[in-house]
């Protein structure tokens, strides 16, 4: 029997988390996120013994999350945009020691203390390393509540299969809104021994050592190479996107999150005005589908990119279109959704100077 | 090799007839299990190297080198991962106890400790000591003060004595301009999270036998779900006090213990 | 009074030359050799046979590089004493 709630974002990230089995979760208040640590406060220990604690700060947070990932344990956080910025050192160290683990960002509008208004603005920060060195993380961008639930599983699951932090880019908006979202059945916590696991060393295996310490820089080369061979395996392997009346657009929406919802709805304004107007949405921001855009760009006459930004998944939009049409921005910034009907105006002013 | 071949045979001559006393019998002092067979890098005469061999001494008594998990600092001993045959985690600088934190409360029936230096632990993860302390995670929290930075050259740590001079307070530390000697372990002792708190030096065996009873107690301890168990050890760092081992130990004796004093600061059971 | 036979065995190869052992060795029974290790260190050796074990050199060796020895030769007891039949040899057997 299906399960259907009515569900604040948060809350059902929250719910979702307990549901996959999670073990732990350390995290500190901000907005506009708070929801999902007192939510599980109040629910997932009673329920499944899962640990939740409330850290002194990010920094503390991440840390124990790179403490306990590295026991093989499934492992959260969640902060927004300022807390986010926080963890940056200790999440290049847990991609670098390749500890799975989930890291939520409900983005709020930068850049500083900014305001607890929702944006896209950690696009870069999420997709582009964030932390120093070079590596990524898996990112999934949930464009509604049902996705902040299924993305919370599948997350956990990415997480594992690639032993990578997984984070999910959502945004205060959607971290806020309640929507009807149907919920998986509770899936039992068990504690599996990973050989690669700090669980104390026992006489059938060496030393487990969690480091991302690797002084010599031939090992240090080595391990890097490691690592970009696997994030190719996942951009072969995980990339995922929707297309919304793509098939016989002339002008393509690109949006993610919150973001290519509101685009859906300005394609159909624009198709009732005999536009053929039509959305790509990015599930995963990394891997980015670069591919798919590339070839959708040979089937369409105008790109528009809509985010709640300055223009930052524009650029991976122009790299994989690779100059083969032109590519045009809108968005705002500061914590202002853009309206279907302010995207519709866009698209009229462009596709009246764009000769078919 | 055995010592005894390289002296001169003449040495030896008038001892033949005695049997040797080095028979497995009576062994009385030996390398502990607990640590691996690579060599450490530390300095000659660095306490980090005693501190360790304690620390592995009492793992092997207890029997629980199934059940440790270590974690390692940023500082000289961010190594230390070499030379503890236990699980050991390698934590960014200054969140070791954050580190331990999360593997303790996942793996609650595990042995943790955190092995931290004094820039490590009182500067850079003041705030996760403190609230690690604070919350009275049941773990064990090794505090290496040798008042220095060692690993990035000797510069003031935040326990570099008054008027001690480091790279980074060449004149000597100015406690006008860079404050006053941290003495974090006074702090912490004071917070109710805190089961046993003791400062301990490795600088003679007389000190040596009272740290390892300390690093006995802090493991020891965890078993009674109490909080936090926080052993400082006071140490030298020769080569960046410039000093030799033997110099730098007596140094430590006539400056350093006056204003970091040994003893227990709490200690379960008796009022303080 | 019980007689105490101390002996240690350093390993050379992994001593740093630090000559702290020789410092807390009451019997002086250590001094660096002019010597150099494979690593470059000068190393300890024992120059006197006067050790007690009393493990002080190992307390505080940073490389854990003496093992030591202590036989303790306990004070030898009668255990049985036995006559010859005619009773002139008498011969008491000790521990
Ligand atoms: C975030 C960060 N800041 C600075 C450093 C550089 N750093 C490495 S070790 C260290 C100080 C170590 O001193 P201490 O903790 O006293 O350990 P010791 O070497 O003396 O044992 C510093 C500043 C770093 N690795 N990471
Ligand atoms: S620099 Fe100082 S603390 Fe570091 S290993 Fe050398 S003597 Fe020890
Ligand atoms: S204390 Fe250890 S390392 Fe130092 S000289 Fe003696 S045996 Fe060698
Ligand atoms: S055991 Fe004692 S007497 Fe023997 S060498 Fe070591 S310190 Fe000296
Ligand atoms: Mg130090």
């Amino acid at each position: 029997m299906k399960e259907l709630k009515l569900m604040k974002g948060n809350e059902a990230l929250a719910e979702a988390a307990i549901r996959a089995g999670c073990d732990a979760y350390f995290g500190y208040p901000i907005t506009p996120q708070s929801e999902v640590l007192e939510y599980l406060a109040k629910e997932a220990y009673a329920r499944t013994g899962m640990v939740v604690l409330q850290a002194e700060s990010e920094i503390a947070s991440i840390n124990m999350i790179y403490g306990a990932a590295g026991t093989g344990k499934k492992v959260m956080t969640s902060s927004s945009s300022p807390g986010i910025s926080l963890m940056q050192e200790g999440i290049s160290y847990i991609a670098c020691a390749e500890l799975p683990c989930l890291i939520v960002n409900v983005v709020r509008a930068g850049p500083g203390l900014g305001t607890i208004q929702p944006a896209q603005s950690d696009y870069f920060q999420a997709v582009k390393g964030g932390g120093h060195g070079d590596y990524k993380l898996i990112v999934l961008a949930p464009s509604t509540i049902q996705e902040m639930v299924d993305h919370t599983k599948l997350g956990f699951e990415l997480a594992f299969k690639w032993r990578n932090p997984v984070m999910i880019l959502t945004d205060g908006a959607l971290g806020q809104m309640m929507e009807k979202v149907e919920l998986f059945p509770q899936t039992e916590r068990k504690f599996e021994l990973l050989p690669w696991a700090t669980t104390g060393k026992t006489k059938d295996r060496g030393r487990s050592i969690i480091t991302s310490l690797y002084i010599q820089p031939e090992v240090m080369q080595e391990k890097n190479l490691h690592l970009q061979k696997k994030y190719k395996s996942i951009e072969r392997e995980e990339i995922r996107f929707e297309k919304y009346k793509c098939d016989d657009a002339e002008v393509v929406l690109l949006a993610f999150g919150l973001v290519a919802r509101i685009c859906k709805k300005a394609a159909d304004l624009a198709r009732e005005k005999g536009i053929k107007a039509g959305v790509f949405r990015p599930i995963t921001l990394f891997p980015f589908p670069y591919e798919e855009v590339n070839t959708l760009a040979d089937s369409s006459r105008i790109f528009l990119t809509v985010e709640m930004n300055a223009g930052q998944m524009l650029e991976d939009i122009r790299l994989a279109v690779n100059g083969k049409i032109q590519v045009d921005f809108t968005g705002r910034m500061g914590g202002i959704i853009p309206t279907p009907e302010e995207i519709l105006e866009k698209i009229i002013e462009i596709n009246e100077g764009v000769p078919a | 090799m055995n010592e005894r071949r390289m002296l001169d045979d003449s040495h030896y001559e008038n001892l033949i007839e005695e049997e040797s006393v080095c028979i497995n019998e009576n062994l009385v002092y030996d390398k502990p299990e607990t640590l691996t067979k690579t060599p450490m890098h530390y300095c000659p005469g660095c306490g980090h190297g005693v501190a360790h061999r304690l620390i592995a001494e009492v793992i092997d008594e207890l029997g629980i080198q199934e059940k440790t998990i270590g974690v390692a600092p940023v500082g000289c001993a961010v190594f230390a991962y070499n030379y503890f045959n236990v699980d050991m985690s390698e934590a960014a600088h200054g969140r070791a106890s954050a580190v331990a934190t999360g593997i303790k409360r996942v793996l609650p029936d595990r042995y943790v400790f955190s092995y931290q230096g004094d820039g490590d632990l009182a500067a850079i993860g003041t705030g996760e000591t403190i609230h690690t302390c604070n919350r009275g995670e049941n773990i064990l929290i090794i505090f290496i003060n040798n008042g220095i930075y060692g690993m990035t050259g000797g510069q003031m740590a935040p326990t570099t004595l008054e008027g001690m001079k480091t790279t980074t307070t060449p004149f000597g530390r100015d406690v006008q301009a860079m404050g006053y000697p941290l003495k974090i372990t006074e702090l912490i002792a004071q917070l109710p999270g805190v089961y046993y708190c003791s400062r301990v030096a490795v600088n003679t065996p007389v000190h040596v036998r009272k740290a390892k009873k300390a690093i006995y107690n802090g493991f020891k301890f965890q078993e009674l779900n109490k909080g936090v168990s926080f052993v400082e050890i006071v140490t030298n760092c020769p080569s960046n006090w410039k000093m030799t081992p033997v110099e730098s130990n007596k140094w430590l004796e006539e400056h350093m213990l006056p204003f970091y004093p040994l003893g227990d600061l709490k200690l379960p059971g008796k009022e303080n | 009074m019980a007689k105490v036979k101390g002996d240690i065995i350093i390993d050379i190869e992994k001593c740093k030359g630090c000559e702290l052992c020789a410092a807390a060795c009451p019997q002086h029974s250590l001094e660096l050799s002019r010597k150099l290790n494979s690593k470059g260190y000068h190393y300890i050796v024992k120059i006197e046979d006067n050790c007690t074990g009393c493990t002080n050199c190992a307390l505080v060796c940073p490389d854990s590089v003496i093992r030591v020895f202590r036989k303790t030769e306990k004070k030898k007891e009668q255990v049985a004493t036995i006559t010859n039949v005619t009773g002139d040899i008498t011969v008491k057997v000790k521990s």
